[in-house]
């Protein structure tokens, strides 16, 4: 099957559960396990909430495009934001690093979107924003784990 | 999210109920907080059968919490996590410092 969608979001965290949803709703016609739906949405979670704690710090007026491409068993997502952007990529994505210790974030964010989905990309720069795609092959249960 | 708390044989139960990410996150600290400053317990039990999802906002809220009852002198620990809550749970590591109750 070959299928896709795109969608525009506020930057506001009230979001997150519509977004991971909806990416979910999507991929339902692959047939994927609960599990492997319960990976997708953990995994949109944490990209879109990245984008909104980390790309426009708590600042409303940002926007959050996701994009969902299914070819074949493959579902390819992709979560892009305009915001501040990522200074030193390899140490954000060492597990339990965070540039905000103070407010209780746990650093796992990416460390969860690597383990959780079957490929992971992440794009950065200063001030023009962070880009996040992600790949889930459906039916991939059991090969890897 | 819906959050209730109760008091067990000197033990307190909170029960969160619903789905954890960032947009409660501030309501669950607080709530959760209160709840540990009433009056000393020995030990707080998180009950998630109530919660149908949670991703690492909910680790950070939950680690949070954990230094405020270690402050206190009181142990921490977690029960009913559904898969997926426990997937990230374990993915975390804190069950190395928050017991859980199966």
């Amino acid at each position: 099957m070959e299928n896709y969608f795109e969608l525009k979001l506020k930057s506001i965290s009230e979001n997150e559960k519509f977004a991971r949803n909806t990416v979910a709703g999507f991929l339902v016609p692959l047939d994927p396990t609960l599990s492997e739906l319960d990976d997708i949405k953990t995994a949109v979670s944490e990209a879109v909430t990245n984008c909104i704690v980390h790309g426009y710090e708590k600042i409303d007026n940002g926007e959050i495009t996701i994009k969902v491409q299914i070819s074949g068993n493959r579902a390819t997502i992709t979560i892009i934001d305009n915001g501040v952007g990522i200074s030193d990529i390899e140490k954000a994505l060492v597990p339990f690093y965070t540039t905000k210790p103070d407010s209780d974030r746990s650093g796992m964010g990416f460390t969860l979107m690597q383990s959780f989905m079957d490929e992971f990309d992440v794009y950065s720069e200063e001030n023009k924003g962070t880009t996040i795609v992600m790949t889930k092959i459906i039916g991939n249960e059991g090969v890897n784990d | 999210m819906n959050i209730k708390t109760s008091k067990v044989n000197g033990s307190l139960v909170i029960c969160l109920n619903g789905e954890l990410d960032e947009s409660v996150a501030d309501f669950t600290r607080k709530s959760i907080d209160k709840a540990i400053l009433s009056e000393r317990f020995d030990k707080v039990i998180f009950d998630m059968k109530g919660l149908s999802f949670m991703d690492s906002t909910g680790i950070g809220v939950l680690l949070g919490r954990y230094k405020l009852i270690k402050k206190l002198g009181g142990a921490a620990m977690i029960t009913g996590s559904n898969k997926q809550i426990d997937r990230v749970l374990t993915m975390s590591g804190i069950y190395t410092i928050m017991g859980k109750i199966s």
